[in-house]
């Protein structure tokens, strides 16, 4: 704790999984979270744990149902087209309970698209992802230093509940040097309690079983329903979000990520010409912090809505606010991020559109 | 304070590490501070750039679009990067390689023979250091000490009298006005 390091996305987020007790590592390279391997490869070995370079994404997230279901502290990580190849992996890690944890740095798509930061993966963190009903608990950070600080928080609130757990990032954020510092003591992986849960070799206790299937008559609806309980409370509890000029705010900038860093410098820009803006900054996407923005909601005209998508957040902040206000829309899909000045074009169009929205998309 | 730099030129020829030691040097100045690689399908020999930025306030966006200096180290650099540079801007050109001249009017220009210079210290390798020296001299955005102290950090496995070169560059650098 303490010290300042001058730090890539990338490699803040594998020295912060290390720190929060992170033992295994298994994933497959691609662009632009390699970085994350690369780190692991060396640092895994240093503290007694194990790196794997996969032969497939598949195989990769294979492998941490595996390590999970032995309850140490598991990782993968990839980019946009290795996490739908992984989505089949994570629905089962999510259908046997297993807290494991994943990061998306994001790029641009859909297919293989380009290797620019992008935010078109929202949907699939948000929704499940893979198939079934199931939820993953998502953070999004928008700088380096949340990169190395967000892995403990995830790891958490994942064994908590005993959901997957995932940082939603993007190629800018993970590509990014800032000044880093680790905020939390290093977690002692030894001293970590082993979970009621897990298996391993114990002779003398009774079995064990990790698995995501029960094909006896209503009981997989009853598994289903235990965890629909859990996931409620995460709803109740984990959510987490910042904001800023909110008080007199007459409307107010929804982003996250990199998406929210390009919005802070578009509400100076606009409070510079005398526009009331604000800004509202979803830490975690699920649970989305409904109840917080609701409340935003009540004071203002209108919301925008800034993303490095088609528009897919926006989603949310209607379901969130039950459409109270109109939701304008900045899109900049593709890998491309906005500037300050054209996302003050969009606030100036979306004062001008009043109630009626206005999709300020290029 | 807010300064927003772009540096290009061949990979190979410290691009990234220069960018990198600029932004350490702005941390240990106490400055908020970016750095951001183009990461596409850059190689050795083929043009790679950098975004730094060093400010008093927050940093929102890494990529500067509109920089406030431009450091350009090869031909092609130039017809790229001149007309991103923010009108009252610097550009520094390193015309040991670069044979053209910018046509804008309104931007400071900096003529710098940064190869010859860094031969003469003894290698061309240190030739983006004589660059950072003379963007240190124009725009006071960090002192020399500063990156100077930086350098151990960014440049862990170099030696001692490697390191005492590249100060010496540093200074040669801030000598071209």
């Amino acid at each position: 704790m303490g010290e300042k390091l001058l730090m890539k996305g990338n490699d803040a987020m594998a020295e912060g999984a290390v720190r929060a007790g992170c033992r295994f590592f298994a994933g497959y390279p691609i662009t632009p979270q390699n970085e994350v391997p690369e780190y692991m490869s060396w640092r895994m070995p240093e503290v007694g744990g194990a790196f794997i370079q996969a032969e497939s994404e598949v195989a990769a997230i294979n492998m941490l149902f595996g390590a999970a279901a032995t309850g140490v502290r598991s990782m993968t990580s990839s980019s946009s087209p290795g996490i739908s190849l992984k989505q089949e992996g994570i629905s089962y890690c999510a259908g046997a309970d297993l807290p494991i944890f994943f990061a998306n740095v994001v790029r641009g798509g859909p297919g293989l698209g380009n290797i620019a930061g992008a935010q078109g993966d929202y949907f699939q963190s948000v929704r499940g992802g893979g198939h079934g009903d199931y939820r993953t608990f998502v953070m999004a950070p928008n700088s380096a230093e949340e990169m190395g600080n967000f892995p403990l928080k995830c790891y958490e609130v994942g064994e908590k509940y005993r959901v997957p757990s995932m940082i939603l990032s993007d190629g800018t954020i993970g590509q990014m040097m800032e000044p880093v510092e680790f905020k939390f003591e290093t977690v002692d992986a030894k001293k970590l309690p082993i979970p009621e849960w897990a298996i391993g070799a114990n002779p003398g206790r009774p079995r064990r079983m990790v698995g995501s299937y029960d094909l006896r008559e209503g009981e997989l609806e009853k598994m289903v329903l235990a965890r629909a309980k859990r996931y409620r409370e995460v709803e109740e509890k984990e959510a987490l979000w910042e904001g800023k000029m909110l008080d007199d705010a007459e409307i107010v900038l929804v982003s996250y990520g990199i998406a929210s860093r390009a919005s802070l410098a578009a509400m100076k820009l606009a409070r510079e010409q005398g526009l009331k803006v604000g800004w509202f900054r979803p830490i975690t996407l699920w649970p989305f912090p409904k109840k917080a923005l609701t409340d935003v909601a009540k004071r203002v005209k209108s919301l925008l809505a800034v993303e490095l998508s088609l528009g897919q957040m926006i989603d949310d902040v209607k379901l969130a606010i039950d459409c109270r206000v109109p939701v304008h829309l900045h899109a900049r899909p593709g890998g491309v991020l906005p500037t300050g000045e054209e996302i003050v074009e969009s606030v100036r169009k979306a004062l001008k559109a009043g109630s009626k929205e206005a999709a300020c998309c290029r | 304070m807010y300064q927003g730099i772009r540096i290009s030129g061949f990979g190979g020829q410290g691009i990234i590490s220069s960018g990198v030691l600029l932004a350490y040097a702005g941390m240990l100045d106490g400055r908020h501070v970016t750095f951001f690689p183009a990461y596409g399908a850059e190689m050795r020999g083929g043009t790679a750039n950098c975004s730094v930025v060093i400010s008093s306030d927050d940093v929102s966006t890494p990529v500067v679009a509109q920089p406030d200096t431009v450091i350009v180290m090869n031909e092609p650099s130039l017809a790229k990067f001149e007309p991103l540079v923010k009108p009252g801007g610097l550009l520094i050109i390193n015309s040991s390689l670069v044979e053209s001249r910018p046509k804008r009017k309104d931007i400071k220009i900096l003529l710098v023979p940064c190869n010859k210079a860094a031969q003469e210290l003894g290698t061309a390798r240190i030739a983006n250091m004589v660059a950072l020296g003379a963007f240190v001299k124009q725009t006071g955005a960090l002192s020399i000490d500063a990156i100077a102290k930086a350098m151990p950090k960014v440049f862990k496995r170099a030696k001692p009298e490697m390191l005492e070169l590249n100060v010496k560059a540093l200074k040669k650098g801030a000598e071209f006005n």
